[in-house]
């Protein structure tokens, strides 16, 4: 063959000119943007001179932790959490089930609705948790109600994004089957991709929990419910040793929250 | 399914009844029957939720976009405090990933660097702005340490699973080379993980850029603060237009993110 040789000639390049440039103009908005922030950001300098004497005031209020604030407040808004993160999570399945059987084009042949139901997706994942929090206190007054609405409004999202593309990638050999036999709707839903996308649906929706777990600690400093109400209350009052008391307790539980879901992954799914 | 398929034998159905699933859907609903009268859950309350929320969304509508300056001042302290927690962030977590990877280092160099990245993933970055407000004081700084660390957390324990996943064998012939550690690092990981640690880094800026819009909540610097004001002083046609101006940002970061992602591929 004659272009043998041109062939070995020829320079190799990994990418081409245009992806190189995309690439060195990423790097230059990144560099700008970087030092365009470390330049404008407003810094106090007094703040910073006595930071050090600071976080050594912080360690010596924390110590020794005061225990006794765990059996007055911290447990029974502990339990709080567990059930908010739960039952967000729960109502954002009943919520996100359906949607997802929207938004996945395979199931659902609808241009517009399956538009409409990432539409909702994304708004949903848009809006921190914190914030749906602030929205849900405003509707229905302090408390684990608008906390549990704030988690599952803001799990929607997610849970049915990836429910949704779950589907998608559903094998069509058996749902073809289905339909050939003539099986209706629910059937081709219940028996042919539910047994497929069971294990994803489990598994997002372990990691929804664990990811709720964390996010319900937090949501009582906005007002709604759950252990960070003790929290921000020990923090008002600069009862630096109870505040330890309540991080140590948020630190036990997301360790055992991933410890839970990393056995019931190995074991069951 | 009442009658038996006739092709199969007598008591056989083709799908048969799933009664653990069944058994284990009974005890979602009564677990959550339960959670929710312990948490005090109420219908009469929904209800005048419902109401109220009526009142809300009215008081609402139409956004405030009066108060420019506050808000432009404010998503532009957030802006900074995500790109340059995400810049420190990710420089931070390459060496602890590249020390938490197990099958480039030891036991004795990955369990601290293991520790060190749970121990930042554990906490909510607001929780963790909370402790640098006390200790570098109020303002942006706080929010930028508290999402650096929350930063580390996360890409750090991905980038280590990443490297955990490279093929050994490229690491082995560059290292049979004679090649010292360090070019064994540039040649054989960084062009395997290059473009997975692009697509950790960009989902992080745009959490960053979600969490930098919040932390002002604790006094960590940013659009929250002014949000958490607004909201306090029932300025709501206000927090609607700070809410819409955050959200169309997440939304344009997420494009450009996606655009860097491609980039990258």
């Amino acid at each position: 063959m004659s272009t043998v040789g041109t062939a070995i000639d020829r320079e190799w390049v990994r990418f081409t000119p245009a992806q190189r440039l995309g690439r060195y103009a990423l790097y230059l908005a990144a560099v700008i943007a970087i030092v365009w922030s470390f330049r404008t950001i407003e810094i106090i300098p007094e703040f910073l001179y006595d930071s050090p004497q600071q976080i050594a005031d912080l360690f010596v209020r924390m110590w020794p932790m005061d225990w006794s604030y765990f059996g007055e407040a911290v447990w029974a808004s502990l339990i709080e959490t567990l059930h908010i993160a739960t039952l967000g999570t729960i109502l954002s399945l009943f919520f996100a089930v359906p949607l997802g059987l929207v938004a996945a084009r395979n199931l659902t042949p609808v241009p517009v609705l399956n538009w409409f139901a990432h539409f909702l997706f994304v708004t949903s994942r848009s809006v921190n948790s914190l914030v749906w929090a602030l929205l849900f206190v405003a509707i229905f007054g302090p408390g684990p109600l608008a906390g549990t609405l704030a988690i599952a409004f803001r799990s929607i999202g997610f849970v049915g994004k990836l429910f949704g593309e779950a589907l998608e990638e559903a094998n069509q050999g058996s749902i073809e089957a289905l339909v050939a036999a003539g099986a209706p709707k629910r059937s081709q839903i219940l028996m042919g991709y539910w047994p497929q996308v069971r294990p994803a649906f489990w598994s997002i929706a372990l990691f929804r929990w664990d990811i709720n777990i964390r996010e319900s600690a937090v949501l009582g400093l906005v007002g709604a419910g759950g252990i960070g109400v003790a929290l921000d209350t020990a923090l008002n009052l600069l009862y630096w040793d109870q505040v330890a008391v309540v991080l140590l307790t948020i630190f036990a539980v997301v360790v055992l929250a991933e410890l839970v879901v990393t056995a019931i992954r190995q074991r069951a799914l | 399914m009442s009658a038996p398929d006739p092709g199969l034998p007598l008591g056989r159905q083709a799908f048969q009844a799933n009664w653990s699933g069944r058994i284990a859907f009974g005890a979602l609903v009564v677990y959550t029957i339960y959670a929710a009268s312990h948490l005090g859950f109420s219908w009469d309350r929904f209800v005048t939720g419902l109401g109220q929320g009526g009142t809300f969304l009215a008081r609402m509508f139409p956004p405030d976009f009066e108060r420019t300056q506050l808000l432009v001042d404010g998503m532009v302290e957030s802006l900074q405090i995500a790109i340059l927690s995400s810049f420190f962030g990710i420089l931070l977590s390459l060496p602890v990933g590249l020390l938490a990877a197990r099958n480039l280092m030891p036991p004795w160099v990955t369990w601290p660097a293991r520790t060190i990245i749970a121990l930042c993933r554990s906490f909510h970055p607001i929780i963790i702005a909370i402790l640098f407000v006390k200790a570098v004081g109020f303002g942006a700084l706080a929010g930028v340490l508290a999402l650096i660390v929350g930063s580390i957390g996360f890409v750090g324990k991905l980038f280590a699973e990443a490297i955990e996943e490279i093929s050994l064998k490229q690491v082995e012939a560059v290292r049979a080379t004679g090649a010292p550690f360090l070019n064994v690092l540039i040649m054989a990981v960084q062009p395997q993980v290059l473009p997975r640690f692009i697509g950790f880094a960009t989902y992080q800026l745009d959490s960053n850029l979600r969490n930098s819009t919040m932390v002002g909540i604790v006094g960590g610097g940013g659009i929250g603060a002014t949000l958490f004001t607004a909201y306090q002083r029932f300025d709501y046609d206000y927090v609607l237009a700070i809410l819409i101006v955050t959200v169309a940002m997440i939304m344009v970061a997420e494009v450009l993110s996606g655009w860097i992602r491609k980039a990258f591929q």
